[in-house]
């Protein structure tokens, strides 16, 4: 977990994602900033509508690009990923950043088989002829730990169980050897013994593969399980983020506390966020200041005010915690505890 | 698959019986009498022998067995009109309706494919209006009413093409034959054409909206490598509907076949309606069935090998 010193994979800047429609603009990513270093790993945690895909599919420019207006800025092993014209974002899409979807059956293209999806992605990136295309292929569903894989090499992805499907997309995702893996809530499609098993998987292909990963989630013990930082949104913002134990155990955004519980401390495995009085924000029409103060049971004047900064308070393994919330800036600066940023 | 196709080829045996003995029940219990039709007032005891000698006389199961007899071994009759054999009559007419039927098929699947993909891909932009107001219009007119437009507006008016008639010459293949061949193509193919791109739009928007297009992006394939994907998506869905067309098409159009006096299978079952010839009517409403059948089975066939998720036994 020391990979966070290294020089950022990726980084996002003040990431703005709105959807312009007829009548209403969805302001689904309100200014999401974080860095990624080399071989680590982000949960993204938040409630139904946080934006959480929205800002996955923004980091792979995957959104529809007549309704979508992106503003800020993304870096990924220093392609500038809103500038890339179309053919130089074909050629990070695969080698450099790569996506697992929640649904296999549904991102899966149902009439061609898995070992031509796989020979395809490759061959799409590097010029080798299609038999050794093929044999990669079948070194990935190896590497997937896809039973008797030379067989599953022409099956059509209805042919496989749920999990054999996921595993499949995990190897088209892996066949050009990305550096940034995205996992949008890549188990929450499965039954729960295989979604241990699949969760075990990305965490150990993660590791041997050196790869970054971001991982998106509802569930609260999956993050902690394998994320080496934890991000949680809310109305498209990061309210929270930091070390997986400073957030879970720590929690200081009361939209956190919320989703934790009342009882914080000792959250298990295969914990669900809980949910919270109140219905999320319209994010058509958000507040002006703090989005979550609407549902808050401490809000004060201030929080309606302006959107409250990010906050540093403490952290563990060089990973800060920071909160965006006005009581943390106030209790933090009467207790003393806020660390200066380091530059 | 070949285990599948032969399976699929058994099944169409009791298929085809099945036909054929609607087609027999169907010109049998119609009311009227052939005979009389045919001959006018004459008097009854000629008619009641001739009746014997075609074996109307017989009952109707003992008639169906003779006539499925003589249909399996090649032996439709001959015609109460003219007397020709009804198998001669039927084949020079099937040439020329399957002539009709592939070129209609080729001039209406390629543009209606085309106009599907393009009112798919710019969905919402005038294009696409523009392309489902057109199929509209295209499944709405009656074809025979464009064939009489056609006619007005390229023979009668500019004198291009002729207007009736398949021409003189003696091969299909010549340019006399083929210029009375286009307009009847081309009223033949609007409600194909239609048809097919209004499937193939609504099939192409289908499949842009699942999530797989997607996740071929995130694979940084070109989109013309998305294109493809879509279209063999699309395949299995247009080509049912395709032949489905292509087995109408095949069966004649009696209406267009009139307005352009094409000797097709439907101006000879016109002909043979009028005339109540029980052999030539039967002999072709057979001959169109079995069309149906066996554009179905290929239909079939195709289906199972263009979409992996039909089961195949
Ligand atoms: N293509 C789109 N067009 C318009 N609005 C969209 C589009 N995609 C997402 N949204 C909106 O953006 C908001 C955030 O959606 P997002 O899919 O990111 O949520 P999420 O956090 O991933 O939720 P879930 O946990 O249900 O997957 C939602 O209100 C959604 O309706
Ligand atoms: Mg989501």
């Amino acid at each position: 977990m020391s990979q966070a010193s290294s020089a950022p994979l990726v980084e996002v800047d003040d990431l703005c994602v709105r959807f312009v429609g007829p009548d209403a603009t969805v302001s689904a990513v309100n200014g999401v900033s974080f860095a990624l270093a080399p071989g680590e790993v982000l949960g993204i945690l938040g409630e139904s509508g946080s934006g959480k895909s929205v800002t996955l599919r923004a980091l792979m420019r995957l959104l529809p690009h007549r309704k979508t207006r992106m503003d800020g800025r993304i870096t990924i092993a220093g392609h500038d990923i809103l500038r890339l014209d179309a053919q130089a974002l074909a050629r990070v899409r695969g080698p450099v950043v790569a996506m697992v979807f929640q649904e296999p059956m549904t991102a899966l293209d149902p009439v061609f088989t898995i070992g031509q999806q796989i020979a395809e992605a490759i061959r799409t990136h590097e010029s080798i002829d299609g038999v050794a295309a093929r044999r990669r292929a079948l070194e990935l569903l190896e590497l997937v730990q896809i039973p008797s894989a030379a067989r599953r090499l022409d099956a059509y992805p209805h042919q496989l169980s749920g999990g054999l499907r996921q595993r499949a997309m995990i190897a088209i995702a892996l066949a050009c050897r990305p550096s940034v893996l995205l996992a949008d809530e890549p188990t929450t499609a499965l039954d729960a013994t295989v979604q241990i098993q699949i969760l075990l998987l990305l965490r150990t292909l993660q590791r041997e593969l050196g790869m970054a990963m971001i991982f998106v989630t509802h569930d609260l013990g999956v993050a902690a399980e394998v994320s080496h930082r934890v991000a949680v949104m809310y109305a498209g913002r990061f309210v929270e983020t930091g070390h997986v134990n400073d957030v879970v155990k720590r929690p200081s955004h009361p939209y956190t506390q919320g989703l934790l519980g009342s009882t914080v401390h000792g959250v298990a495995k295969g914990t669900k966020l809980s949910t919270i009085p109140g219905a999320p924000p319209n994010l058509a029409r958000l507040p002006e200041g703090c989005s979550f103060a609407p549902r808050c049971g401490y809000a004060q004047q201030a929080c309606r005010v302006a959107v409250p900064a990010q906050v540093e308070e403490g952290g563990t393994s060089g990973v800060p915690h920071l909160t965006r919330c006005v009581r943390v800036q106030a209790s933090s600066a009467a207790c003393g505890t806020t660390v200066p940023t380091t530059a | 698959m070949f285990q599948y196709i032969l399976s699929r080829l058994l099944y169409t045996f009791p298929i085809a019986i099945g036909v054929s003995l609607i087609v027999f029940a169907l010109v049998h219990l119609a009311p009227g009498d052939p005979l009389s039709a045919v001959m006018g007032e004459v008097d009854q005891t000629m008619i009641a022998e001739m009746r014997a000698s075609f074996g109307y006389d017989k009952p109707l199961p003992l008639q169906y067995m003779t006539w499925l007899g003589s249909v399996a071994s090649g032996e439709l009759g001959y015609s109460l009109r003219s007397g020709q054999a009804v198998l001669e009559i039927l084949l020079s007419a099937a040439a020329n309706t399957i002539a009709l039927g592939v070129l209609a098929s080729l001039l209406g699947f390629s543009v209606g494919i085309a106009a599907g993909m393009f009112a798919g891909y710019r969905n919402g932009t005038w294009l696409d209006k523009v392309v489902s107001a057109s199929a509209i219009a295209g499944v709405s007119m009656p074809h025979y009413w464009l064939a009489i437009v056609l006619v007005i507006v390229f023979s009668v008016e500019w004198g291009l093409l002729p207007a009736v008639g398949a021409g003189s010459a003696s091969s299909m293949f010549s340019w006399e034959s083929f210029q009375h061949m286009i307009l009847p193509t081309i009223a033949l193919s609007a409600i194909p054409c239609a048809i097919v791109a209004r499937t193939t739009r609504a099939c192409v928007m289908e499949i842009l909206s699942m999530e797989f297009v997607e996740a071929l992006r995130a694979r940084g394939l070109s989109e013309s490598r998305i294109t493809l994907h879509v279209t063999r998506n699309a395949l299995p869905t247009v080509l049912a509907v395709m032949g489905l067309q292509f087995a109408n098409l095949l069966g004649g159009s009696i209406l267009v076949e009139t307005v352009f006096a094409w000797p097709g299978t439907g101006s000879v079952l016109n002909q043979a309606i009028f005339d109540r010839d029980i052999p030539v009517l039967q002999g072709t409403i057979l001959l169109l069935a079995m069309f149906f059948v066996v554009t179905n089975l290929v239909i079939d066939i195709l289906q199972t090998w263009a979409d992996p998720r039909v089961s195949r036994h």
